[in-house]
C-alpha cells in the first residue's frame, strides 16, 4: 500500500491508502477526501483535479506531460508545484506522498 | 420579436448519447422528436470532456471514442428525422392542456405531449475564476461569452486564457475595443496554431499586446471594472488597468435551470421509477446520468436501456388510443420500413 497525504486549504491532513496503480486522483475519491472534484473522471479534460506537490515530491512525481499541462490552463492559480491529480499513477516510490488542495477548483 | 412556437410530440433536453438513442426508441414507436442541447453539437460529455478517450464498456463495442459514439449515434436516429436546436438552454417547463410549453434562453417556445430530462450532469457552462467579488461585475464589465460584439466598442478589454475561445475572441474584438490585451500564464497555446500565428501578428504590429501572468485581484467600483493585479510569470505583481475582463477558462456542469421545473430532487438528481423512469411529474421522464433509483449505474448502457423502456410509456401518452406491439428490427417490416432498411 502506499501512503499518500492531502492537505486542505486551511491545514487539515487526510493521509490515506492506495494501491500502487491508482492515481493520485482516485485516492482522493474514493477516500471523499474534499477539494478535488473530476468532473471529467479521470480523462485529463476537465482541471478540476489540481493539486500543488509539496517540493520534497516534486521529482519524484515528474513534470506534467503536454496533455496535462495544456488541461493547467483551465486550472486556477496555477503554480510551478500544480500538477492534476489523476496524472499522477502511484507507485512504491510515492509512499508518503504530500499534495496541497488549492483553495478552489473553481 | 415574434415568437413562433414548434409542436412537436417529444421535446428531449440534452443531446449526450442518451437523450440521442431515446431519439432512435421513440423514432421506432413513431414518436416525433426535438433535441435541445446547450452546446454547439451532440455528443453531450462524450463530445466535451472525452472525444478522444477510449470507452471500453459498451456493448458490441470493444473499444469506441466518445467522438466516434456520438457519430454513430447520430448515423443510427438519422432515419428519424429529429430536429436539434443547438446553442440553447431549456430555462422553463411549463405544464399547458394538453402537455408541455418548453421555453428556450433565446426564447425559443416548443409545445410538446412529453418531456424527456437527458441533461447528464447539466449543463455546461463557463468556468467562473473564483476572485472575490467576481460576481459583482459579471453582465457589466465581465462576461464569459460573447453575446453581442458591439458590447465592447471602444472598451479597453482583457482577455484571459490561452484555448481556442480566448484566442478567437482576441481575434474577433481586435477591431471592435478601443484597446485589446490577451493575458496568459505561459507563452505556449493549446488553441489552433493559425490563430496563434495570426495573434502574435498582431502582437508584433502593436495591435495588440500580450502579457503573460494570472489575475489574482480585481479593482472596480459599482459593478465597473477598473484593473486587476496580475502575478506574472517570475511571480512578481503588476496593475494592468481594464473596463472588461473575458476570462476563457473552459466549461464546468451545473445543474442549471433543471433545479427550477417544479421536480423533486435528491441531491441534485431526479427520481425516476424503474418502470417507465419518470418524474414527480407525469409526463416528464428523466434518463441517464440525471435520475436516480435504487441500484442506479450511471452507465451509458444504462441509459440507453431507460430510453428504450421510457419510450413505451412517452408512447401511451401521445398515441393514448393505439395499442403498443412489441417488435424486433430483425424481422418486423414496419420497423425496417421506418429504419429505411432497403
Amino acid at each position: 500500500m502506499t501512503k499518500v497525504t492531502f492537505i486542505q486549504p486551511d491545514g487539515t491532513e487526510n493521509t490515506v491508502e492506495a494501491e500502487p496503480g491508482m492515481t493520485l486522483m482516485e485516492a482522493a475519491v474514493k477516500n471523499s477526501v474534499r477539494g478535488i472534484a473530476a468532473e471529467c473522471g479521470g480523462a485529463c479534460s476537465c482541471a478540476t483535479c489540481h493539486v500543488y506537490v509539496e517540493d520534497a515530491w516534486r521529482e519524484a512525481t515528474g513534470e506534467p506531460e503536454a496533455m496535462e499541462e495544456d488541461m493547467l490552463d483551465f486550472a486556477f492559480d496555477v503554480r510551478p508545484s500544480s500538477r492534476l491529480s489523476c496524472q499522477i499513477k502511484l507507485t512504491e516510490e510515492l509512499d508518503g506522498l504530500t499534495v496541497r488542495i488549492p483553495e478552489k477548483q473553481f | 420579436m415574434s415568437v413562433d412556437v414548434i409542436k412537436t410530440d417529444v421535446v428531449i433536453i440534452g443531446a449526450g448519447p442518451v437523450g440521442l438513442f431515446a431519439v432512435f426508441e421513440l423514432g421506432l414507436l413513431d414518436v416525433k422528436c426535438h433535441v435541445i442541447d446547450i452546446l454547439d453539437r451532440p455528443g453531450g460529455q462524450c463530445a466535451e470532456l472525452y472525444p478522444e478517450k477510449p470507452i471500453y464498456d459498451i456493448p458490441a463495442l470493444p473499444v469506441v471514442t466518445g467522438q466516434q459514439l456520438t457519430d454513430q449515434l447520430m448515423e443510427q436516429i438519422e432515419p428519424f428525422g429529429a430536429e436539434y436546436h443547438f446553442n440553447e438552454q431549456v430555462d422553463t417547463i411549463e405544464r399547458i392542456e394538453d402537455g408541455f410549453r418548453v421555453g428556450t434562453d433565446t426564447g425559443m417556445q416548443f409545445e410538446c405531449k412529453v418531456v424527456v430530462i437527458a441533461a447528464g450532469g447539466g449543463s455546461f457552462t463557463p468556468k467562473r475564476p473564483p476572485l472575490p467579488g467576481i460576481e459583482a461585475y459579471e453582465g457589466t464589465s465581465v462576461f464569459y461569452s460573447v453575446r453581442k460584439m458591439e458590447a465592447f466598442k471602444d472598451k479597453d478589454v482583457l482577455i484571459v486564457g490561452g484555448g481556442d475561445s480566448a484566442l478567437d475572441w482576441t481575434l474577433n474584438l481586435q477591431p471592435v475595443a478601443k484597446s485589446l490585451t490577451l493575458l496568459h500564464r505561459r507563452s505556449e497555446f493549446r488553441a489552433a496554431p493559425a490563430s496563434v500565428q495570426k495573434m502574435l501578428e498582431l502582437v508584433d504590429g502593436g495591435d495588440i499586446s500580450f502579457k503573460l501572468g494570472q489575475v489574482t485581484t480585481l479593482h472596480g467600483d459599482n459593478a465597473q471594472l477598473t484593473g486587476v493585479t496580475v502575478k506574472g510569470a517570475d511571480g512578481s505583481t503588476f496593475e494592468h488597468p481594464t473596463e472588461v475582463m473575458l476570462p476563457f477558462f473552459g466549461l464546468t456542469m451545473k445543474l442549471g435551470p433543471v433545479a427550477n421545473w417544479g421536480l423533486n430532487l435528491d441531491e441534485n438528481l431526479i427520481p425516476v421509477d424503474t418502470e417507465k423512469f419518470e418524474t414527480s411529474e407525469k409526463g416528464i421522464f428523466a434518463i441517464g446520468d440525471i435520475n436516480t433509483y435504487p441500484g442506479k449505474l450511471k452507465l451509458i448502457l444504462s441509459g440507453f436501456h431507460e430510453a428504450a423502456l421510457m419510450a413505451q410509456a412517452a408512447h401511451r401518452i401521445v398515441y393514448p388510443d393505439k395499442k403498443l406491439i412489441f417488435q424486433y428490427t430483425t424481422s418486423s417490416s414496419s420497423l425496417q420500413k421506418k429504419l429505411g432498411v432497403k
